[in-house]
């Protein structure tokens, strides 16, 4: 007990200060490796939840993917990232304040409220029993695709393909002057219009395409 | 004895911090998509917080769901961005003003 609680403490100090060197980094690839180093300490937060499977995704995917993601934006866009934070400091009070009411307020209302122990579900997907041999994974999967939840699973996916293709589209660029094929005008191709027949008399010669211009 | 609490004292601290790092870079648009990938990984955290003290999983199939969204925001948030800053050669939030009345 006193392990796991040493734990909490510095897996949530971490993202909590990786969190604030986040957003006042002044070198954004800076914030983007915070960024890093607060998913990881929240991933280990959720192995101490017993959310393994979670854990897992959470360093694959946002580790793996989405911070690489800002990783290579950032480093591709040639902004000027100090004429960003112009107004940084006349900005800074009123985010406090505001952010300090929230914080004051969610502590007071979620934090003291749930204060207390454990609640026993009564809900659709009850977690393994404690004891029982059961990973998280497969108490997972053994939910994720059956019925309230497979729905759920199939519009996720669906969205996925949606993001896929609008970041294509969206960055997609034609180029002018590239030399490209046109399957279209390749299948229209006829004898007709890829060949002349042209009857050379002897002794005399033709040039090609004079007798009628060449599609 | 760590208790619910702690897990959602910390989720509420994370998600602070998104809005307030929304309010200190107002003007960069990248600082402000990774706020708020703070602000869904805080929600994140009180998703499973609940699903491990309840005995109950579908909190946790729920974040699954909130990492995939995000994913897609993240995706298509970045492409937007890039497409803006090749028009326009910034990506200052207060030159986006184009379609202002």
């Amino acid at each position: 007990m006193a392990l796991q609680a040493f734990f909490f403490y510095l897996f949530s100090f971490v993202t909590v200060a990786a969190g604030v060197m986040v957003i006042t980094a002044r070198n954004p690839v800076h914030a983007v490796l915070w960024l890093i180093l607060a998913f990881f300490n929240a991933a280990g937060l959720f192995v101490l939840l017993g959310a393994e499977f979670l854990a897992m995704i959470l360093v694959v995917v946002y580790v793996g993917a989405v911070a690489v993601l800002f990783l290579f934006v950032v480093m591709m866009l040639d902004v000027d990232f100090a004429a960003l934070r112009a107004g940084f400091v006349q900005n800074a009070p009123l985010g406090a304040l505001i952010g300090a009411v929230f914080l004051v307020e969610l502590v007071l209302v979620v934090g003291l409220r749930f204060a207390g122990g454990a609640v026993q579900s009564t809900g659709p997907a009850p977690a393994p029993a404690v004891g029982s041999t059961m990973t998280n994974t497969e108490a997972i999967g053994a939910v994720l695709y059956k019925a309230p939840f497979v729905f759920y699973l199939e519009v996720a996916g669906l969205i996925l393909l949606v993001a896929m293709i609008g970041a294509i589209v969206l960055t997609l660029r034609h180029k002018d002057g590239v030399k490209r094929q046109s399957i279209s005008a390749q299948n229209a191709r006829t004898p007709a219009t890829a060949i002349d027949i042209v009857k050379v008399p002897s002794g005399t010669s033709t040039v090609p395409g004079k007798t009628r211009e060449r599609a | 004895m760590i208790g619910l609490g702690h897990y959602l004292t910390v989720a509420a601290f994370l998600f602070t911090i998104g809005i307030f790092g929304i309010f200190l870079n107002r003007k960069n648009v990248i600082v402000i998509l990774m706020s708020i990938e703070l602000m869904l990984l805080a929600v994140n955290i009180n998703l499973v917080a609940f699903s491990s003290f309840m005995g109950e999983l579908s909190g946790q199939i729920f974040a699954l769901f909130v990492l995939t969204v995000a994913a897609g925001e993240a995706a298509i948030g970045l492409a937007i961005v890039v497409v803006y800053f090749r028009n326009r050669g910034t990506i200052a939030v207060e030159d986006a003003s184009v379609m202002k009345g």
